[in-house]
C-alpha cells in the first residue's frame, strides 16, 4: 500500500498542470446554453489535439494509454484549475468505454475518434416514461427491416439529446423473450426524420435533458453493439462506467463545494457554532472517505478492467454529501440562498437530482444488497 | 499510487485471520468474557508471532514494520472480538515509540514487544473531558505499564504506581479501570503523534468489529424467513445492510489512509486520525446496533454472540474521546479554527 504518487505519476501531474495553465480557455460564457456548449466543444477539440482526451483509453484507440490513477489525477487537476468540462461527457465516460469493451473493430474505428475530438456528441437513451429504475422493462421496439432496424418508441430525461449526433439506445428486439434477454443495444443517429427531440425544463429553470420521440427511426446492422438480444449486459457495463466515472470526477467537485461552504461559514461569523462545526466535520469526513473509496475502487478496477458494483457506493455518497452540503450552504447564505440566479440556490436545487440521475439511491442500495452483499432479490 | 495491501501485508492478514478463527471462536470469546479473563497462553502465541511489537523498531526489539501492518492485525482481532492484551500493549508501545525518552523506550519497548510485559492506556483530566475525570483505561488491571494522557502530554507509569480501580465495563471481552490521579514519569517526545497513532490502531479494531457484525446480519437476513420470504428480501432490512457496508467501507478507507499517513506523510496524520476516530466509532456502533435490529428478539438475548461485538464497539469507540469531540477537532483542522471544548456535543 502506497498512497503517494509515484515518480511518473507526479511527473504526469506536473505535465497536466503546466499544460492547463498555459492553455486555460477562460471562463465559460454564461446565460446562453447553446453558446456555452459550443465553447466547451471547442475546448474539447483543443484538449484532444494536445492528446488530453481519453487519458486512460488505450493508445490504439486514440487515447493516451495512461493508468486509471493518472486519469483520476487529470480529472482532479481539471477541477482544481476551474477548467470547464469537455462537451462530450457522456461519450467520454460511457459511450467510448462501452465501444472499447463490447464493440467490433469497425465500430472502434468509426466511433472512437469523433468521441474524443468532440465532433460527435453522444447521449444515453435508456430511460422511458414507464421504465426508469426498472430499466429492463423498456418498450421502445426495434423491428428488422432490410439491412437494419426500425425503431419506434419514446425516451425521456435524455441529457444532451438536443446536441447529440448519436444515442446509446436500448430497444426491445424480442418481445417474447424474458425481459432481460429481448433487449438490443444500438447506436442511433439522432439527425433523421424518425427522431424528434423536445427539451424538458428542470426545476433549476434550464433544459439539460429532453424527451425523444421515435417513429420508425433507422439504424443499420453495423450499429448494433454486442449481440442482438444481448443488450442488457452492454447496458450494465454502461451503468458501471457511469457510476464509477461520476464517483471519481465528483469527489473533487465536492471538495470545492466544502471549501466554499467553510469560507461562507467564516464570512458569516458562524465558525464557533457547535452544530455547524459538527456538520462541517461530517462533510469533511464523508468526502475524504469517498475520495479514498474511489481510489480503492480504482486499484481494484485496474486489475479487472471493468468497474464492479461497488461503484454504487461512490454514487450514493456523492448524492448524500452534495445534497447535505448544498442544503446547509443555502441556509447559511440567508436570503441569497433561496434567491433565483445565485450560485447557492442553483447548486441547492440542482443537487436534488443527484439521488435520481444515474440510478436512484434506493436502486443503488438494492444493487449493493443483492450484488455486493448477496442478499436475496426483491422479486 | 496503490491502495492494495502488499504481498507481505496480505500474508499477515491471512495468518491473523486464520489464527483468530482457530483460537478465538465465538464459544471461546464467550467463555473468556463470562470469566472476564484473558488466556495468557494465547497471548504468548501472539507474542511469539511478534504481533505486540509489529510496529516497534527492530532496535527496540520489535518487527520494524509499520502502522498499516498493525492495523491489519487489529482489524482481524476486532473481527474475532478476541479478548487479549494486544490492543493495550501494542497501543502503549505506539505511544512510547513516539513520545518516550531513550531510557523509557529501552526499558519498556523490548518487553512489550516480546510479550514479557503488557501495556495499557487512558487519559485523565481535561484530556479525558473533565477536571478529575478518568477514561476507562484499556487493559490496565492486567498490565505492567500504562500510558497516561493528561493536560500536558503523556506520562509513563508502571501499573503499580497508579491508584486505579478495576471497572466492570459493559464490554466484558477486555479489562478496564479508572485512575484517581495522574502519575508516572513525563514522556518528553511528541505525545500528540503518539495519541494519533493510537487512535488509528483503535479505529482498525473498530473496522473489524463492524465488518463482522455486518456479516452476521447479512447471513441471518439470507436465512431467516418471515411472511414466507427471507427477511433480507425486504428493503427495510436489505437497505439497512447496504448502509452497514457504506459505514464499514468508509471506516476501512479512512483507517488505512491514516495508518499509511502516520508513517509516510506525518503532516496529514492529525486530521486523518481525528476523521477516522469519529467515523470508525460511529460506523462500528451503528453497524452493530443495526445488526441487532436485523436479528430481532434473539439479538437481544444474552445467549446471542452479537452482544460482544456491540458492547465492545461502544466502549472502544470512546476510549480517546467521543465522536463529537473528534468531529470538533476535524472542524478545527478543516479550517474553522479552535472551538470551545465545552461546546462539542457527544
Ligand atoms: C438530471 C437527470 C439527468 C438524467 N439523464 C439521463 C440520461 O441522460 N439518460 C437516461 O437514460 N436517463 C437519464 N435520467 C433518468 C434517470 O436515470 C431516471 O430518472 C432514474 O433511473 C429513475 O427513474 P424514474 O425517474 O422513472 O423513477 P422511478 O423508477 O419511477 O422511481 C420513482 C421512485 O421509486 C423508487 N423505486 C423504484 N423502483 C424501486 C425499487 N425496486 N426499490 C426501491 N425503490 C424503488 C425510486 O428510487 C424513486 O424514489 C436522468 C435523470 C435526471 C434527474
Amino acid at each position: 500500500m502506497d498512497l503517494s504518487l509515484t515518480e511518473s505519476e507526479a511527473a504526469f501531474r506536473d505535465e497536466v498542470r503546466i499544460w492547463l495553465k498555459e492553455n486555460h480557455p477562460g471562463p465559460v460564457p454564461e446565460g446562453d446554453d447553446a453558446a456555452e456548449f459550443e465553447f466547451r466543444r471547442a475546448w474539447q477539440k483543443e484538449m484532444h489535439e494536445a492528446g488530453w482526451t481519453g487519458v486512460s483509453w488505450p493508445e490504439e484507440f486514440g487515447g493516451r494509454g495512461a493508468s486509471l490513477i493518472e486519469q483520476a489525477i487529470f480529472n482532479e487537476e481539471l477541477a482544481y484549475g476551474s477548467v470547464p468540462p469537455p462537451a462530450n461527457v457522456l461519450g467520454l465516460v460511457m459511450g467510448g468505454p462501452v465501444v472499447i469493451a463490447h464493440g467490433t473493430t469497425e465500430q472502434k474505428e468509426r466511433f472512437l475518434e469523433p468521441i474524443l475530438s468532440g465532433e460527435e456528441i453522444w447521449c444515453q437513451g435508456f430511460s422511458e416514461p414507464e421504465s426508469g429504475s426498472d430499466l429492463a422493462s423498456i418498450k421502445s421496439r426495434a423491428v428488422k427491416s432490410n439491412g437494419g432496424w426500425k425503431i419506434t418508441g419514446q425516451k425521456v430525461w435524455t441529457t444532451y439529446a438536443h446536441e447529440a449526433k448519436y444515442c446509446m439506445f436500448l430497444a426491445r428486439t424480442d418481445p417474447d423473450a424474458p425481459k432481460h434477454r429481448g433487449i438490443t443495444y444500438f447506436i442511433l443517429e439522432m439527425d433523421q426524420p424518425g427522431v424528434e427531440v423536445r427539451p424538458l425544463r428542470q426545476i433549476t429553470g434550464e433544459a439539460e435533458f429532453n424527451e425523444i420521440f421515435l417513429e420508425e427511426a433507422q439504424v443499420p446492422d453495423e450499429n448494433v453493439i454486442g449481440e442482438v438480444g444481448g443488450g442488457w449486459q452492454v447496458a450494465i457495463t454502461t451503468l458501471m462506467f457511469e457510476r464509477a466515472g461520476l464517483g471519481a470526477v465528483a469527489v473533487v467537485g465536492l471538495r470545492r463545494t466544502l471549501e466554499d461552504l467553510i469560507a461562507l461559514v467564516r464570512e458569516k461569523g458562524l465558525e464557533s457554532d457547535p452544530l455547524i462545526r459538527q456538520r462541517i466535520a461530517e462533510f469533511q469526513i464523508g468526502i475524504e472517505a469517498m475520495r479514498l473509496g474511489a481510489l480503492r475502487t480504482l486499484t481494484a478496477t485496474m486489475k479487472t478492467g471493468i468497474p464492479g458494483p461497488e461503484g454504487s457506493l461512490g454514487k450514493w455518497q456523492w448524492g448524500k454529501y452534495n445534497q447535505a452540503m448544498t442544503e446547509m450552504a443555502s441556509e447559511v447564505a440567508g436570503p441569497a440562498g433561496v434567491t433565483v440566479g445565485t450560485d447557492a440556490s442553483y447548486r441547492f436545487l440542482r443537487s436534488r437530482a443527484n439521488s435520481i440521475e444515474g440510478g436512484t439511491t434506493e436502486v443503488l442500495q438494492n444493487i449493493i444488497a443483492e450484488r455486493v452483499l448477496g442478499l436475496p432479490k426483491l422479486r | 499510487m496503490n491502495f492494495d495491501l502488499t504481498d507481505e501485508q496480505s500474508e499477515i492478514k491471512g495468518t491473523a485471520k486464520q489464527f483468530m478463527a482457530d483460537r478465538f471462536k465465538p464459544e471461546k470469546v464467550r467463555e473468556l468474557a463470562e470469566a472476564r479473563a484473558y488466556d495468557d497462553s494465547l497471548y504468548a502465541q501472539m507474542a511469539e508471532l511478534g504481533w505486540p511489537g509489529i510496529a516497534v523498531s527492530e532496535d527496540d526489539g520489535g518487527q520494524g514494520l509499520g502502522l498499516v501492518e498493525l492495523a491489519v492485525l487489529l482489524e482481524e482481532a476486532g473481527y474475532a472480538c478476541a479478548p487479549s492484551q494486544l490492543l493495550g500493549s501494542a497501543g502503549a508501545a505506539l505511544v512510547i515509540t513516539a513520545a518516550g525518552s531513550p531510557e523509557q523506550r529501552a526499558e519498556w519497548l523490548p518487553r512489550l514487544a516480546s510479550g514479557e510485559a503488557t501495556g495499557a492506556f487512558g487519559a485523565i483530566g481535561p484530556a479525558a473531558g473533565g477536571e478529575d475525570e478518568s477514561t476507562l483505561f484499556c487493559d490496565l488491571p492486567t498490565a505492567d505499564v500504562a500510558v497516561v494522557f493528561d493536560a500536558e502530554g503523556a506520562l509513563l507509569a508502571p501499573a503499580g504506581e497508579l491508584d486505579f480501580e478495576a471497572v466492570e465495563a459493559i464490554d466484558a471481552t477486555r479489562s478496564y479501570a479508572t485512575i484517581s490521579a495522574p502519575a508516572g514519569e513525563r514522556m518528553p517526545g511528541d505525545a500528540g503523534a503518539g495519541r494519533d497513532r493510537l487512535a488509528v490502531a483503535i479505529a482498525a479494531e473498530l473496522t473489524g468489529i463492524g465488518q463482522r457484525a455486518m456479516e452476521m446480519a447479512v447471513e441471518y437476513a439470507r436465512e431467516r424467513k418471515q411472511f414466507d420470504r427471507a427477511i433480507g428480501s425486504y428493503q427495510a432490512v436489505s437497505h439497512r445492510c447496504a448502509a452497514m457496508l457504506l459505514g464499514v467501507e468508509e471506516s476501512r478507507s479512512l483507517t488505512y489512509y491514516a495508518a499509511w499517513a502516520a508513517d509516510a506523510e506525518p503532516e496529514s496524520l492529525p486530521l486523518a486520525a481525528a476523521m477516522v476516530s469519529a467515523r470508525a466509532a460511529d460506523a462500528a456502533w451503528e453497524t452493530t446496533a443495526s445488526a441487532l435490529q436485523v436479528f430481532g428478539g434473539i439479538g437481544f438475548t444474552w445467549e446471542h454472540d452479537l452482544q460482544f461485538w456491540l458492547k465492545r464497539s461502544r466502549v472502544a469507540g470512546r476510549m480517546l474521546g467521543t465522536p463529537g469531540e473528534h468531529r470538533d477537532r476535524v472542524a478545527e483542522l478543516a479550517g474553522l479554527g479552535a472551538g470551545s471544548a465545552a461546546g462539542a456535543p457527544a
